[in-house]
């Protein structure tokens, strides 16, 4: 069986600006892959070609087997699509928005009726279902706009930062339809700024940045390139930091120290262990700490250690 | 959420070639058209002040502003339509708002990623501002009756301007749909709405070019829709007693079809095409 995203050297420019720059990706079937990348990494662009909303100037797109742009029609059968926006007619209630959606799918009036019905009981929206979406919640409009996504049990659906500004219940919410989704056999391709998203959901990560993928694997994998958990110590007396910098394990390299904060960190593997080592070498050196944490790199951290820039950098950049 | 609970879900099959083209096209148009139906439904308010806004213009200038020197006769008579052609151009406002605030929706992206006709979002569209403009023309007629103007002519005659202001406004309606979607953004569209303003009163709706400085009245005797409201008094039989002397006073008619159908002609084509670049 072929695999349900196929995408190879795809180029998209505006003007001067490359929004994708030669980017690959593949996606097996009945898997969720993530596509992890700070905001203007190309993630949007990414998912609107693959949703054959926009054509890609040069590369193969293909999608359920199907080419994204001389086949949009066929893709258009296959694919659901929610993009960063609720993309509902806000008028209308929520059982409006699934039936008009279901007639455009060519289900016909009566089988679009039933299913509106059908998709607004399974997303809890079935006591709201004559409501105007303008006065839903925004985790209501997700759950209408994920429900509409659905109506055709897509092969393959595409979710563009599908938890930016929800709440941590909306999050939570988000994500438990998107695994009952792939228990069904339904391929998911996912945006999203939060590494913690993609680690709870993502079988495969692509890590993208100006419009290439940058790193791919399991979100184990990148982890254990990125130098997975770090250890952080801020010492009382910021005298003392290089010296307990150098009782961090790990290469010195991959040691980072900030004055400011009196903070030297580095990664570690095995964390629980690597934490009483350093607690006992600070005990023994006769250092004291006044704070030891052990923490998932942030998204920051991987693309300094994987571009050499972090995403403060940029925005300062922007800015000047 | 209860995503896994709550009864079987059906397996939904598309249907694949199944249906003719067209056939589809059709329903695809009907599916919108109905959306913009329901709108009206869920937003009567909305909808009685799209229709009292032109009434209130006329009942402004029939009784509060005074236009009517140099016409013989009853000003109504001469006003009311002009008036109705000064309601199919502001039609023009209505378009923009609509296509302008969908588009910068995400619900466009939806109807573009779903395997519908393509055309279908702009002809629901214009079978939406078609209707309600049919329905102001109605109310406007209605009230122009009340306020004392007649038709005298045939009733072919009255077919035939109402088929002329309809026409107008479908011209007003595609430059609509492309003006919006060229300017993109909300706020492009007021520069728009500001600027239907002298366009509109550049014309003979309310006062005979006789009366503007020579080089003013030319300008508005080419106005299309001076040549609609010239077209459309002589159709009703409203006489204002005084005629133009340029040669488009002469062929009011004339340029009452010509003018809406090169617009189309013009800014169809750019619309829809406009609505297919959508994906570059």
């Amino acid at each position: 069986m072929t695999d349900a995203i196929v995408v190879e050297g795809a180029r998209k420019r505006y003007g001067e600006k490359r929004a994708l720059d030669g980017l690959d990706l593949v996606a097996a079937r009945g898997t969720v892959h993530g596509v992890l990348g700070p905001n203007g990494a190309g993630k949007t662009t990414a998912v609107r070609i693959m949703a054959t909303l926009l054509r890609a100037d040069e590369g193969r797109v293909e999608i359920a087997g199907y080419d994204a742009g001389r086949q949009a029609g066929e893709v258009r059968r296959r694919i659901g699509l929610l993009g960063q926006h609720a993309a509902v007619d806000e008028e209308l209630s929520g059982h409006q928005n699934l039936e008009m959606f279901g007639r455009l799918y060519h289900l016909g009036g009566r089988r679009a009726r039933v299913r509106a019905g059908e998709l607004l009981d399974r997303f809890g929206l079935a006591e709201t279902g004559r409501k105007a979406v303008k006065q839903y919640s925004g985790g209501m409009r997700r759950r209408l706009d994920l429900a509409a996504s659905l109506i055709t049990d897509p092969e393959v659906l595409f979710l563009d930062e599908p938890t930016t500004g929800l709440d941590p219940r909306g999050r939570a919410e988000v994500w438990d339809a998107v695994r009952s989704l792939v228990g069904a056999g339904t391929t998911v391709l996912l945006t999203t700024q939060y590494l913690e998203e993609a680690d709870q959901l993502a079988d495969r990560i692509s890590l993208i940045d100006q419009g290439r993928v940058i790193a791919e694997g399991t979100a184990d994998d990148l982890k254990a390139r990125l130098g997975g958990d770090r250890i952080d110590v801020v010492v009382r007396d910021a005298a003392e930091l290089v010296r307990a910098a150098r009782l961090l394990p790990g290469a010195a390299d991959d040691v980072t120290v900030d004055a400011d904060r009196r903070l030297a960190s580095t990664p570690v593997t095995d964390r629980m262990e690597a934490l009483a080592r350093v607690v006992r070498a600070l005990q023994e050196e006769g250092i004291e700490a006044e704070d030891i944490a052990v923490r998932r790199p942030t998204l920051d951290e991987v693309f300094l250690r994987l571009t050499g820039r972090t995403e403060d950098q940029e925005r300062m950049k922007e800015a000047v | 959420m209860s995503t896994t609970t709550g009864g079987t879900p059906t397996t939904v099959a598309v249907s694949g070639a199944g249906g003719s083209r067209i056939g589809w096209a059709l329903i695809d148009s009907w599916t919108m058209s109905r959306r913009e139906l329901a709108h009206w439904a869920r937003q009567p308010v909305q909808v009685v002040v799209g229709l009292a806004f032109p009434v209130m213009l006329l009942l402004m200038f029939n009784y509060l502003i005074g236009g009517g020197k140099g016409i013989q006769g009853d000003y109504a008579e001469f006003l009311v339509p002009g008036m109705f052609a000064l309601t199919m151009v502001f039609g023009l406002d209505a378009t923009m708002v609509a296509v302008t605030t969908d588009l910068n929706k995400g619900v466009i992206d939806r109807f573009r990623s779903m395997p519908m006709t393509n055309g279908a979002v702009l002809v629901g569209r214009s079978v939406a501002d078609m209707l309600q403009s049919f329905a102001s023309l109605i109310v406007m007629m209605g009230v122009g009756l009340a306020i004392g103007w007649r038709w005298h002519g045939s009733f072919a005659g009255v077919i035939g301007a109402v088929g002329l202001l309809m026409l107008l406004r479908f011209a007003m309606l595609w430059l609509g749909i492309y003006l919006a979607m060229v300017a993109g953004k909300p706020e492009l569209v007021v520069a728009v709405q500001i600027l239907v303003w002298p366009v509109g009163f550049l014309s003979n709706a309310f006062t005979v070019p006789q009366n503007m400085p020579d080089w003013l009245g030319a300008a508005v005797e080419w106005n299309p829709m001076s040549a609609a409201a010239t077209a459309v008094r002589d159709l009703f039989g409203n006489d204002p007693g005084v005629t133009g002397t340029s040669w488009a006073a002469d062929h009011a008619e004339l340029l009452a079809v010509a003018w809406p159908l090169a617009l189309v002609g013009v800014f169809l084509p750019l619309a829809v095409r406009r609505f297919g670049a959508l994906s570059k």
